[in-house]
């Protein structure tokens, strides 16, 4: 430190001062440290919710809605009035021709992904017990793809429904409910009365009952025929984006190319980002408040050395330093007490991460859902860095405002 | 500025370093209170001038006045010709770091530098010099007051009239045209009183830099070049003789 004397004077306050340098430290550690931590364990919850989310939603869905009657009627009020019974006048969830919107879906550049589903309603038979449930005529390997499905078969695979027309896989609450287990058969009916007997290849469970009970795969040819209805029957494509956290351009790129309806699994989803949003704000306020905290233990602290040290700022306001040459002694020794107890603060934070990491929920959840997330550590580095300098900039200013003169007299 | 020449006590004509032009202040704790009340005068440069008066006369009052420090006074003050008066505060720590030295009562060195460290600090804000060079100097000025062998010394472990030369080789380490001095040798017993006072004008005559210092120490006004007196704010007597 040969070049700025400013440097020299505030390193070597810091220095001779070593326990209260690491006391105002460890405030921000701590507070750091908590912030990190808060903000990961709501991260990780999200990025948990998420998934879940994403098991059973692409990010982008098409298909048809139902569409209410509309009154023949003019706008001109003097015409004759008509007594109207708005109603769904939906005939089929069809949607037409569904090979090539599903072509021209995939050949836009930002769509990654894009499948067909056929959706029916089922009844799960064995004997006189029944379940009623819902069944999805999709290409397995594609939508295991898409889904990830494949992580939570528990018997047989998703491989084994391709090309096998009398397969399905089910849901483990049917299997269990039904006592039936992997190349058992099972009586399935539809809503439109066609009833098959089908071989279990596969069983899955996704550790929401709402899917295990009801939820099971067949081919689309095989579900096409449930709902007695030709090749070209479709009632669902969904679709996979680049960005899955920004879908909104790419739902009114896409609604350009179809009159059906294109929602995006945020619509679908609304209640849970809600959800996700509360806890966001909840966590990041409890955490900023215990950052601020440690603020105030800078601003301390530094307030002290300030009223210890005014001999010296007055002598050096004599020999001619300037008012900014003192706030940048005072604001060099916070960014440094802050850079400290950042850094310390990253790793106690970290530390309070991998245990928490190792923690086992049990459930579906399995271990807690954490992790270093390198944005995080980012924000709480520049956070942290932030909170000090402001605390430690309003005792350097006044600081700054000390009269020389005043103490000389004394 | 005020170019009248006037004749110094020891004679010969010599130039203006500091000149006051009607000085006037006023306090306002507790009640409005006249401090300095038209002071003018001029200081010469190598001149070694004291400030006496009784206690409240306003002789301190008027150095800080002089220092740049204080700046809520009436009439004009010129340091080397350009008046001071109105200027920004930065540019007066500026001005005061180049051309003026002080000296307290009470040595204000800061505790956790070495000698040396601290007689460097004036001229390491100056930045004229680099940082080897700024060291031999203050090395040099710590030698010419005898305090080579104390220099790496912590300024807190040395005793008072070795303090108290520490900040004159500090007041000193820019070479500065004005030494100013509020009770120099306040603190200090006769030994190193005369010490102090044996510098003070070695700095004037030998190297013609002015030194203005209050005091109310009688023996060490009489034996400096020239005394201004103080009374009520006023000055009493430009070139004091009778102690």
């Amino acid at each position: 430190m040969k070049n700025n004397i400013n440097i020299d004077i505030a390193l070597t306050h810091i220095f001779t001062r070593k326990k209260q340098t690491f006391v105002a430290a460890l405030g921000v550690t701590i507070g750091v440290g908590i912030y990190l931590f808060m903000n990961s364990l709501d991260k990780g919850f999200s990025r948990y919710s998420m998934d879940e989310i994403f098991k059973n939603n692409a990010h982008i869905k098409i298909y048809k809605n139902d569409e209410i009657s509309k009154p023949l009627t003019t706008e001109d009020s003097s015409s004759l009035r008509v007594i109207i019974n708005p109603q769904i006048t939906t005939l089929s969830k069809k949607i037409i021709n569904p090979e090539a919107l599903l072509a021209t879906v995939k050949s836009q550049s930002f769509v990654t992904n894009a499948i067909a589903q056929v959706n029916f309603d089922a009844f799960y038979n064995r004997g006189k017990a029944q379940i009623k449930g819902s069944g999805n005529g999709v290409n397995m390997t594609e939508y295991a793809q898409m889904f990830n499905t494949n992580k939570y078969m528990v018997a047989g695979k998703t491989e084994a429904l391709q090309g096998n027309l009398n397969g399905i896989i089910i849901g483990s609450g049917i299997s269990e409910k039904l006592n039936l287990g992997l190349n058992d058969n099972i009586t399935v009916t539809s809503s439109f009365g066609v009833v098959k007997v089908m071989k279990i290849v596969g069983i899955f469970t996704t550790g929401s009952s709402m899917n295990d009970n009801a939820k099971s795969y067949v081919n689309i040819s095989t579900a096409q025929q449930f709902i007695k209805e030709g090749p070209a029957f479709v009632s669902t494509l969904f679709i996979n984006t680049l960005d899955a956290n920004n879908p909104e351009p790419f739902v009114q790129k896409l609604q350009q190319l179809t009159s059906y309806t294109v929602e995006d699994w945020k619509t679908t989803n609304a209640d849970v980002l809600a959800g996700n949003k509360t806890r966001e704000a909840m966590m990041g306020a409890i955490s900023m408040a215990i950052l601020i905290v440690a603020g105030f233990g800078i601003y301390n602290i530094l307030s002290s050395t300030i009223m210890q040290k005014i001999n010296d700022i007055a002598i050096l306001k004599a020999t001619g330093f300037n008012g900014s040459d003192v706030v940048k002694i005072f604001v060099l020794e916070a960014i440094i007490m802050g850079a400290i107890g950042t850094m310390m603060g990253l790793i106690f934070g970290s530390v309070l991460i991998g245990i928490m990491s190792n923690v086992y929920m049990g459930g579906p959840v399995g271990y807690f859902p954490i992790g270093f997330e390198l944005p995080l550590f980012i924000r709480s580095f520049v956070l942290g860095m932030v909170i000090t300098i402001c605390a430690g900039y309003f005792p350097a200013r006044k600081a700054a405002k000390v009269d020389p003169v005043e103490i000389f007299r004394k | 500025m005020n170019t009248m020449m006037q004749k110094s006590p020891i004679g010969g004509k010599r130039a203006i370093v500091l000149s006051t032009n009607g000085i006037g202040k006023y306090f306002f704790d507790p009640v409005k209170f006249k401090a300095l009340d038209d002071v003018s005068f001029e200081a010469y440069e190598g001149e070694f001038l004291t400030l006496v008066g009784k206690s409240g006369s306003g002789k301190s009052t008027l150095l800080y006045c002089l220092s740049t420090m204080d700046t809520a006074y009436e009439g004009d003050i010129y340091i080397k010709g350009e008046k001071i008066t109105g200027k920004k505060s930065d540019e007066l720590a500026a001005i005061r770091n180049e051309n003026i030295g002080f000296v307290f009562q009470f040595h204000y060195l800061l505790p956790e530098f070495s000698c040396l460290k601290n007689v460097m600090i004036p001229a390491r804000k100056l930045g004229k010099y680099s940082y080897d060079e700024i060291e031999s100097r203050a090395y040099e000025k710590l030698k010419m007051l005898g305090l080579q062998e104390q220099a790496l010394k912590p300024a807190s472990k040395l005793s008072g009239g070795q303090q108290q030369r520490v900040a004159i080789a500090r007041a000193l380490i820019n070479n500065p045209a004005i030494l100013m001095g509020d009770e120099p040798t306040g603190n200090l017993d006769s030994k190193n009183s005369a010490i102090v006072f044996d510098i003070f004008k070695e700095i004037a005559h030998e190297f013609g830099q002015t030194i203005i210092a209050v005091t109310h120490d009688n023996d060490f006004a009489k034996a400096s070049d020239r005394t201004i007196e103080l009374a009520d704010g006023r000055i009493v007597n430009l070139d004091k003789s009778d102690f």
